[in-house]
C-alpha cells in the first residue's frame, strides 16, 4: 500500500469510530501494540523537542528504507506516534517527502485527538520529515 | 456550606460554554480566573465612552481617563493597605513586576553580595535574578523543599547572613498550592535583607494587607484576581522604589527632558514610561470591586471547604499521589496517579470539558526535586461546585480504567 493508500484506510476505520472514547482507546491499543524500542536508543539525542510528554524517535536506513523506532512515556502521545509510523514506516526517503499526509486532517488527529500543541504530533512529523530529507542526500 | 455559588456563577459569561459538548468545568484558575460581567463591561465601557490617554489632555475624556485610571490605583492602595498610592506602579503583570526590581538592583549589588529565592519558585521569579547575579556578580542561593512541599526555614536560617542583600519569595507555591509563611520576612529582616513577595497566586485567594506583612515589594497580575490580562502592579515601600532606576525610558515617566540631560518624574510615574493599559487597569479596579463585593474571606472559607472536599474524595482513588498536601494552602491539588502520565490524564479530562493544568507548571526545580516529569494541577476558585468535583472524580476514574 502507498502511504496515500494506508492513510485513507485509516480514515476509513476512524469514520466508523462514534466518539472520542473510541479513537482513544483506538490510540491507546496501537500504544500497546507498537514494537518496543531499546533503552539504549532512549536518550536525549533521540527525544523530540516540543511535546509535554517524552517521545523517543530514532531512525536508521537500509535498504533504501528508513525505519524507524519510537516510544514515550505517556500512553495518548506514543499512540500518535504508532499512528505515524502506521503509514510511514519502512519507506523511501522519497515517498515520505512527497507524501500526502492528509489522513492527519481527516480523521481529526489534531483537532480531535490532540486537545492542544503540546501532544508534539506536528514536532513528531517535522522530526520524521528531517530524517528523510536527510537520507535522501544519501542517495 | 452557605455561599451562593449559583447567583456568582451568572456573574461569568464564559461559564455557559460548552466544551466537547459537555458543560465547561473550569479547574484552571492558578493559570487565570474567569471574568466576571461587570468587568468585561469596564472596557468596552472605557472604549466606548472615554477613551483617551491619561496625564496629558486637557480635555474632558482625558480627565475622565486619567481619574478612573487613578482610582484604579486608588481601590489596589485600599485593597493591599500600601502606605500611599505613590508605592503602587502599574506593570504589565508579575514578570514584569519582578523585572524593575532585578534591573533596579543590578548596579546596586556588587561581587560578594548573595540573594536567595525558594526552592518553591515560577520560572519568572528564577530567571531575572540569575540573569541579574551574571551581570553584578552576586550570589545566588536557594531554600530548599521538605517532603511534604514546604519551605526548609530552618536550611533557610543558615544559607542567610550579613551578606545576604535580597529574598525573594512566592506568596503561594503555583505548582503546589503551599502557602509560605509570615517568618520569611521577619528572618530577612533581622539580616537586614529586602524582601520581594510575588502576590500571583495568594491575592485571589485570601487578604492580604501589605503594611501588616511588612514586605518590601509586593506584585500581583490582575488575571489572576478576576480582572483583564496585561495588567499588574508593583508595590515598594516609597523609599526602596525611590533608590531603583527607572526599567524603560520613555513619556509620562519623565519630568523635564533636554538633549543634555533628563530628570526623571516622581512615583510613580517613574516607573510608567509609555502609554499604560489604561483599560486594563480601571478593569483592574472594577475586579478588586467585584471580589471585595463577596469578601475575600468569604471566598477564602468556601474555596477551603472545595479543597477539603476534592482532596478527601481524590485520596480515595488508587494510587493518587498528591503533591503539598499541608494544612496551610490554596484551593490548589497537584497530583499524579500512579503508573500515569499527567498529559495522560489531562487530554482525557478535556474530553469531559473540565480543563485543569498538566505538566511542569513553569516550576521545572519543583519537579525535579519529586524527581517526576510533570503533575496534573487542579485549582480551584468560588466559582466551582463540589458537583464539579464530582465530575471531576468520575472523568478521573474513567480516564484510569481507559489507561490501566
Amino acid at each position: 500500500m502507498t502511504i496515500s493508500e494506508k492513510g485513507q484506510s485509516l480514515v476509513e476505520d476512524f469514520s466508523f469510530m462514534e466518539d472520542w472514547t473510541e479513537k482513544y482507546q483506538y490510540l491507546i491499543d496501537l500504544s500497546k501494540n507498537l514494537a518496543p524500542m531499546d533503552t539504549k536508543f532512549k536518550v536525549e539525542d533521540n527525544l523530540i523537542k516540543g511535546c509535554q510528554s517524552k517521545v523517543w524517535l530514532k531512525a536508521s536506513f537500509e535498504n533504501e528504507l528508513i525505519n524507524f523506532q519510537a516510544d514515550s512515556d505517556a500512553i495518548i502521545s506514543k499512540g500518535i506516534v504508532a499512528i505515524l509510523l502506521s503509514v510511514l514506516n519502512d519507506r523511501k526517503p522519497n515517498e515520505i517527502l512527497n507524501a500526502d499526509l492528509s489522513f492527519i486532517d481527516q480523521i481529526g488527529l489534531k483537532e480531535h485527538l490532540s486537545p492542544n500543541r503540546a501532544n508534539g504530533l506536528s514536532s513528531m512529523l517535522k522530526q520524521i520529515k528531517f530524517y528523510a530529507l536527510a537520507y535522501s542526500k544519501l542517495n | 456550606m452557605n455561599f451562593d455559588v449559583e447567583n456568582i456563577r451568572k456573574d461569568f459569561p464564559i461559564l455557559s460554554k460548552k466544551i466537547n459538548n459537555k458543560p465547561l468545568i473550569y479547574f484552571d484558575n492558578a493559570a487565570t480566573s474567569q471574568t466576571p460581567t461587570s468587568v468585561i463591561n469596564s472596557i468596552s465601557n472605557y472604549y466606548n465612552n472615554y477613551n483617551a490617554n491619561i496625564h496629558r489632555g486637557v480635555h474632558s475624556l482625558s480627565e475622565k481617563a486619567t481619574q478612573d485610571f487613578e482610582s484604579a490605583r486608588t481601590k489596589i492602595k485600599e485593597h493591599f493597605n500600601a502606605g500611599d498610592t505613590k508605592e503602587i506602579i502599574f506593570t504589565s503583570g508579575t514578570t514584569h513586576s519582578i523585572n524593575i526590581v532585578a534591573n533596579g538592583y543590578t548596579d546596586i549589588l556588587k561581587s560578594g553580595d548573595e540573594i536567595i529565592v525558594s526552592g518553591l519558585e515560577h520560572h519568572s521569579n528564577i530567571v531575572p535574578w540569575q540573569m541579574m547575579t551574571k551581570k553584578n556578580n552576586a550570589k545566588l542561593k536557594v531554600i530548599p523543599l521538605k517532603e511534604n512541599g514546604e519551605l526548609d526555614l530552618k536550611v533557610f536560617e543558615n544559607l542567610i547572613s550579613d551578606k545576604t542583600k535580597l529574598v525573594f519569595v512566592n506568596h503561594v507555591s503555583n505548582a503546589l498550592g503551599v502557602i509560605n509563611p509570615k517568618k520569611i520576612i521577619e528572618i530577612a529582616h533581622k539580616n537586614g535583607a529586602i524582601v520581594l513577595v510575588d502576590g500571583a497566586q495568594s491575592s485571589a485567594h485570601f487578604d492580604i494587607d501589605l503594611q501588616k506583612l511588612d514586605v518590601d515589594f509586593f506584585t500581583a497580575s490582575a488575571h489572576k484576581l478576576c480582572g483583564p490580562t496585561g495588567i499588574g502592579f508593583l508595590y515598594g515601600k516609597k523609599e526602596l522604589l525611590d533608590l531603583l532606576p527607572p526599567y524603560m525610558g520613555g513619556g509620562e515617566m519623565i519630568s523635564e527632558v533636554t538633549f543634555e540631560k533628563t530628570t526623571y518624574a516622581d512615583l510613580p510615574h517613574k516607573f510608567e514610561a509609555g502609554t499604560p493599559n489604561i483599560s486594563g487597569a480601571i478593569a483592574f479596579g472594577y475586579a478588586l470591586d467585584y471580589l471585595n463585593n463577596i469578601g475575600l474571606d468569604n471566598i477564602k472559607k468556601y474555596e477551603d471547604y472545595l479543597l477539603k472536599y476534592a482532596t478527601n474524595k481524590l485520596k480515595q482513588i488508587d494510587g493518587m499521589i498528591i503533591y503539598g498536601d499541608t494544612p496551610n494552602k490554596t484551593s490548589v491539588i497537584s497530583f499524579n496517579i500512579e503508573g500515569l502520565h499527567a498529559y495522560d490524564i489531562g487530554s482525557i479530562l478535556d474530553k469531559f470539558g473540565i480543563a485543569v493544568r498538566t505538566g511542569q507548571h513553569c516550576a521545572q526545580p519543583i519537579m525535579d526535586y519529586f524527581k517526576i516529569s510533570g503533575t496534573v494541577r487542579a485549582s480551584f476558585s468560588f466559582i466551582n461546585t463540589v458537583e464539579e468535583i464530582d465530575e471531576l472524580i468520575k472523568a478521573i476514574t474513567f480516564a484510569k480504567q481507559m489507561l490501566s
